[in-house]
């Protein structure tokens, strides 16, 4: 179906077609390289029938499984308890992946705890740049989830479904409410991967539209090679040739519009116009030269490094170009061994990438309607893994969220003594994506697409209920 | 009128014979109008899931809607259903405000009319059996059903296509790839009756048939490289690809294709091919990731195969009932494990690396393995021997360093031996030290090795032997195809109700294969069923299902819509035929002609509907824009494998071999970086596996080809019967900038340039024949003929630019040519393959 704003460039191709020959048929975006921005995406919702509180989301995705007992949830308890077998009333019956029918031994926090900020909300002392920004900082620490394995736990985290061919949130995001950045994808993921640990692998799926349509799906930026795949021209060709044959392209194929009477034609053509201003503004979009030395340093990033603190930043001035869904993967929080240490590097490397990104989105006014959620794919055992690690757990994990809509220096929900099971206000991922979309000024029980028979959503059938606690 | 018009303007209906039918009637039927709304709008709490049923009201079953008053036939006022949906009251109307369900003032003003009408039900039209319209003689079926409904709607067909389109289409279809502008003007300039006909049938003949039908066929059975999960691993299954195509150009028939799937490896004559076939049921997803639970996993690929099951031979989305009865049709939760127990015979590791599979050769290839088989068992049985002669010299050897103190020569004094040498003379010496009983395994080895090596070497041959056989035959099994497939053991897996699905629970009762209860079903008494038994119950002439299912799949691939639009749903949330008179007639047809594939194809594309021009005025278009009611062909962009397959047959690249191992065209470096356990490099294919056809390509489930995927290729995780077909800008900076496409473009501006065509004009004439099969109009030369001087002009003064630009990809360019020239060219070759045109069958 052709939108309104590919009617446009359409027409205006055509119009421009007043003289035969190429000249006259060159591309809007070659005659003015950066005033012609071409119109955003829109999305499938007419109109959005809550207030929107955000307009964007990045998720921070820590894939692997961080414990929540190193990080976020303060066990005392369990410290206690360390070396001790743990109770069997607490586990019996229950699914645990790795340690399954084996004896089972409590395996107190591996790092001291403290209190931050005004909210004197107690995190792992390894987060002391997080601590600083705590009070704009909302932990759910009765986060549970159903998969216990990390490719169908990551499904069930990005689609609220552990079937594949389901679309992601950020697919789910871009569809309902279209992307306000022209030349840029509505929906972008960067992954990052730092040192040592289990370097689990992710799937592309994690990222697809499943069955929406596929201009929904979420666009990899690389740190390596081409930012986005196919983007460089071949070797020997400038940006003026490239230019030149897309320009023909185009003027061939609305000629042939003429006759063929095909509206999928001038789709074709705007599409070739967004590749081409995206061969220009993706480069331009990751070229960080132009940002600060102390806005560099506030991330701790080099230039290009691949890191998740340049991913941090790159986030921020993604969010500045009006993409919609920004999804970040840090990988190797696998910690079936050597927890205490793994925590510890996985700490420096995302406690002051994550301080920054709230901060800097602050001072530029854009965390006021950008939700910033940080997960996992589920958390991990209290009881010990081979002495020095934890297991896949999906009772309780601890994810947080910040920014648009939402109260900082909250705790919201508690798991039990022993960090075992959420106890308190216990919450689902279909509940982090209801409360999601309502952020975004979506009814998630309305808002569906009908696939094999079903009214799917993203939150699923079995019922999902907004984390009302939690919103300012 | 219609009908006068349509015998002076379109000619080709006019042997139909029209009964135009009143579409004024305002009679309601129950399938066509009612049960829509009443499934999307009231089973979920009205219908057949017991489990969810709210106010123990249902509404999918007449006599209990009339029983608990929701329905008073032929009374509107006294029928609750009624009251309740035009109710004002938000705590009374139905559907409730927080189901966000809403009828429309026409559905609502539907069911009164159906109440008033007496409220008749019908069973839902899928589970009737088809029923074959009487056609009169020496016509096509097609034509006739069509033009009944276009009839109906006061619509009228379109023309005949020309004859270029009409090839063009024709390849497309059935071959995938464009034909070449000699068998356009051939087919053009032939002047024979039934040139069409005659096309046809050399098309169905062409060898690439297969290729072309197998590619809908691998995603509805999710046919991929790799495993799925986790760490994504390949596993043994292409030769189950080249079966299919096999099939396809043999036109095996559907019901045979269907029995070998399921149960190929049950068959009385099963052999090589039917297990081959049979490698369906191991097309599912599997893991290998470390903590993964064997119940869980069992679990998911139970209910991974009844979905397949459901998708592909059904129309039926099955996937509900894995946690409860389904909610809009009657598939219950016992149907569905019952369906998934017919697989607990299947032989295979729930967790972990999949086996090799079986050896798929020739019985040249088999007896030259059994050769070396026989030959390496020889080898062992002489190496015994020669072991059993050692081991008594070992003992008699053994008892002469014992009692004579021998000191081993490697570390005696005054010895230079190798490090090797000195290190398994001290490891021997100090097991020997030690009293026989209380030597470990290891240190008896030690013993063993030295004596062997040093001491007595007179059996060394053997040993040498032993291992050259084992090399040989090792190698050669290593070189033959393999492929996973269904092995029957009657150690049968459990099969449980999951209570919701769980699969801790272990409550639920044990099922026993048995197929789904709403349908018609064979009486077999005395012994359980089998997969076999499921195999011909699925083909069986009492199934309503599967041909209509299958045919409606194969129209979607004729006219780019199914008859049912939604092609893996024929239950009752899906959509009811616009013409189930045709879906039924093309059903009955497909299996009174013994499930003949290529039959069912010839009826259709020799049908005047399909031969119609796909193009329409906006106010057809606007009509009817998604071409439901055929009164035209439709225009879409090919699929993902076929824009490759074009490019590549354009350009002269593409090879024509069918068949093998999956190949790896060109990928950008650091695709797989996310993939790992173990870390892969993505090394791609050289010589004529670069240009293998699309269908080839290598399936990697997580990470499927980047340019498959933009082009709407499914990963094939699950079973998949309609690709989108989405138009993004991936797709163009692929085709502008991905190696594949600059090397065929620059191949193709190499035969433009060796063409006979010698001036700029001509050459683009020839281009245009190559790509289009037509000659370019004027103002597509004025449009390119100055992009051609500008880029020569742009190369003759940077010819280093010229040199770097030829470089991609692994083709040389040919010899003699003037590297500005086809740089030029090269450009000009790339607007052509970029074109929306070519990749457009219309």
């Amino acid at each position: 179906m052709m939108t309104s704003f590919e009617c446009k460039i359409a027409r205006r191709l055509f119009l421009s077609r007043t003289t035969q020959g190429l000249g006259a048929v060159a591309l809007s975006s070659l005659l003015t390289p950066r005033q012609c921005v071409a119109a955003p995406l829109k999305g499938a919702l007419p109109q959005l029938p809550l207030p929107q509180r955000a307009k964007r989301v990045i998720w921070l995705t820590m894939a692997g499984g961080p414990s929540q007992l190193e990080t976020f949830d303060p066990k005392p308890k369990l410290a206690e308890m360390h070396g001790q077998p743990m109770p069997d009333s607490f586990t019996q019956g229950q699914q645990i992946a790795q340690l399954q029918g084996q004896k089972l031994t409590c395996f107190g926090p591996q790092h001291p705890f403290r209190a931050f900020g005004e909210s004197q909300i107690e995190i792992c002392e390894l987060f002391p740049h997080l601590g600083s920004v705590i009070d704009d900082v909302c932990f759910i620490r009765s986060m549970t989830t159903d998969a216990i394995n990390h490719d169908p736990a990551h499904m069930f985290m990005n689609t609220g479904s552990q079937i594949a061919g389901r679309p992601s949130m950020g697919a789910w995001v871009t569809y309902g409410l279209g992307s306000d950045a022209a030349d840029l994808p509505g929906f972008l993921v960067l992954t990052s991967l730092g040192k040592g640990g289990q370097n689990q692998p992710i799937a592309a799926r994690q990222w697809s539209s499943g069955f929406l349509p596929s201009r929904y799906q979420g666009v990899q930026l690389r740190s390596k090679g081409d930012p986005v795949m196919y983007l460089s021209n071949p070797p020997g060709m400038t940006r003026d040739q490239q230019g030149a044959d897309v320009a023909a392209i185009n003027a061939l194929n609305q000629q042939q519009a003429a006759l063929a009477l095909d509206p999928e034609i001038a789709t074709r053509i705007a599409q070739y116009e967004m590749a081409f201003q995206m061969q220009a503004s993706v480069p331009d979009l990751i070229d960080v030269a132009h940002e600060t030395q102390e806005t560099l340093d506030l991330y701790g990033c080099q230039p290009g490094d691949g890191s998740f603190a340049s991913n941090c930043l790159l986030a921020r001035r993604l969010a500045e170009r009006g993409v919609r869904f920004i999804q970040l993967y840090h990988k190797d929080w696998d910690h079936h061994g050597g927890v205490k240490e793994g925590v510890a590097q996985k700490a420096l490397e995302i406690d002051r990438p994550c301080m920054a990104l709230i901060t800097d989105l602050k001072r530029r006014g854009l965390l006021e309607d950008t939700l910033i959620v940080w997960a996992g794919e589920f958390g991990r055992t209290p009881m010990s893994q081979g002495g020095s690690g934890r297991d896949h757990h999906n009772k309780a994990m601890t994810v947080w969220l910040c920014g648009a809509g939402v109260k900082g220096g909250l705790v919201h929900g508690s798991s039990d003594e022993l960090g075992y099971a959420a106890v308190e206000n216990v919450t689902t991922v279909h509940d982090l994506h209801a409360t999601m979309l309502h952020l975004l000024g979506v009814r998630h029980d309305a808002f569906s697409v009908k696939f094999q028979g079903l009214d799917a959503r993203l939150t699923g059938v079995e019922g999902a209920h907004v984390i009302d606690a939690i919103l300012s | 009128m219609i009908r006068a018009s349509l015998l002076t303007v379109m000619g080709w209906f006019c042997l139909v014979s029209i009964t135009i039918c009143g579409w004024a009637d305002d009679r309601v039927e129950f399938n066509r109008d009612v049960r829509p709304i009443l499934s999307d709008n009231c089973f979920f709490c009205h219908g057949p899931d017991a489990g969810h049923r709210q106010a123990d009201l249902r509404l999918d079953v007449r006599e209990a809607a009339i029983e608990s008053g929701a329905i008073q036939p032929k009374d509107v006022t006294a029928s609750s259903l009624i009251q309740r949906i035009l109710s004002a009251d938000p705590d009374e109307v139905m559907p409730p405000p927080d189901s966000n369900k809403h009828l429309t003032a026409e559905q609502k003003a539907i069911l009164q009319r159906w109440v008033a009408q007496g409220a008749e039900y019908q069973q839902h039209w899928s589970y009737e059996p088809p029923v074959k319209a009487e056609i009169p003689k020496g016509q096509n079926a097609i034509d006739v059903l069509v033009q009944r409904r276009l009839s109906e709607i006061g619509m009228e067909p379109s023309p005949r296509a020309d004859r270029r389109t009409l090839i063009r289409r024709l390849y497309s279809d059935l071959i995938g790839v464009p034909p070449t502008p000699e068998e356009v003007a051939a087919f053009i300039a032939d002047e024979q009756p039934n040139a069409y006909e005659r096309l046809v049938e050399r098309v169905l003949a062409n060898p690439h048939y297969g290729e072309r039908m197998a590619i809908g066929w691998l995603d509805v059975v999710r046919f991929a490289d790799t495993i799925g999960y986790h760490s994504d691993t390949p596993r043994n299954v292409w030769p189950y690809r080249d079966w299919v195509i096999q099939c396809f150009n043999e036109n095996k028939p559907f019901d045979r294709f269907t029995i070998e799937q399921v149960a190929g490896d049950l068959l009385p004559d099963a052999n090589q091919e039917t297990r081959i076939g049979s490698a369906f049921n191991r097309l599912l997803l599997s893991t290998e990731e470390g903590g993964a639970q064997a119940k869980d996993y069992e679990a998911r690929m139970l209910t991974d195969r009844v979905r397949a099951i459901g998708a592909g031979w059904l129309g039926q989305t099955t996937g509900c009932a894995q946690c409860h009865d389904h909610k809009f049709d009657p598939i219950t939760m016992r149907d569905f494990y019952s369906l998934g127990a017919f697989f607990a015979d299947i032989q295979e590791p729930i967790l972990g690396r999949r086996e090799d599979g079986m050896i798929v050769a020739t019985e040249a290839e088999r007896a030259k393995l059994a050769e070396l088989d026989t030959a390496l068992a020889e080898a062992q049985k002489k190496r015994d021997a020669a072991a059993a002669a050692l081991d008594s010299a070992q003992a008699a050897w053994e008892a002469k360093v014992a009692t004579e103190n021998v000191v081993l020569p490697e570390i005696a004094g005054g010895a230079a031996p190798t490090e090797g040498e000195k290190k398994g003379a001290t490891e021997a010496a100090t097991a020997l030290k030690k009293e026989a009983k209380d030597r470990s395994a290891k240190e008896k080895t030690a013993i063993q090795t030295y004596f062997r090596q040093v001491v007595d070497r007179s059996q060394q041959s053997v040993f040498d032997e032993l291992a050259e056989k084992e090399r040989d035959r090792n190698g050669y099994y290593g070189s033959l195809a393999k492929c996973l497939v269904s092995v029957s053991t009657t150690k049968t897996r459990t099969v449980r109700i999951l209570p919701r699905g769980n699969w801790m629970d272990e409550s639920g009762e044990v099922m026993q294969p048995a197929l789904p209860h709403y349908l018609p079903q064979p009486v077999i008494e005395g012994r359980p069923l089998n997969r076999l038994d499921l195999a011909q119950w699925l083909v069986s002439r009492e199934n309503p299902l599967t041909a209509r299912t299958v045919m409606n799949r194969l129209w979607k691939q004729f006219f780019g819509t199914g008859l049912s639009k939604v092609l893996d749903d024929l239950g009752a949330q899906g959509e009811p035929p616009r013409n189930l008179a045709l879906l039924d007639w093309l059903a009955c047809e497909f299996m009174d002609s013994g499930w003949d594939m290529k039959h069912m194809v010839t009826v259709i594309v020799t049908s005047q509907a399909y031969q119609q021009i796909s193009t329409a005025s906006p106010e057809r278009l606007a009509a009817d824009p998604d071409n439901r009611e055929l009164a035209r062909q439709s225009a879409y962009r090919v699929d993902a494998e076929l824009v490759r397959d074009y490019a590549l047959s354009i350009a002269g690249l593409l090879s024509p071999t069918i068949g093998g191992p999956s190949v790896k065209p060109y990928q950008p470096e650091g695709y797989w970086e996310n993939l790992n356990f173990p870390v892969r490099q993505y090394v791609a294919d050289t010589g004529e596996s670069q240009h293998r056809r699309g269908l080839y390509t290598w399936w990697q489930r997580s990470f499927l080809h980047p340019s498959l995927l933009a082009f709407d290729a499914p990963s094939r995780e699950e079973c998949c019967a309609e690709r989108n077909r989405s138009n993004i800008p991936q797709q163009a900076l692929i085709l502008l900038n991905d190696p594949t496409y600059v090397e065929a473009a620059r191949a193709f501006a190499g035969e433009i340039l060796a063409s006979s065509a010698t001036t700029d004009r001509d050459r683009i004439i020839w281009a245009w024949q190559k790509a289009l099969q037509r000659d370019p109009r004027p103002e597509e030369l004025e449009t390119i003929e100055p992009l051609l001087i500008q880029h020569r002009q742009i190369y003759q003064s940077q010819h280093d630019a010229a040199t770097a630009f030829l470089k991609v990809g692994q083709v040389a360019p040919p010899d003699g040519l003037d590297s500005v020239e086809l740089a030029a060219w090269t450009h000009i070759a790339r607007v052509l393959l970029n074109l929306h045109e070519t990749m457009t069958r219309s």
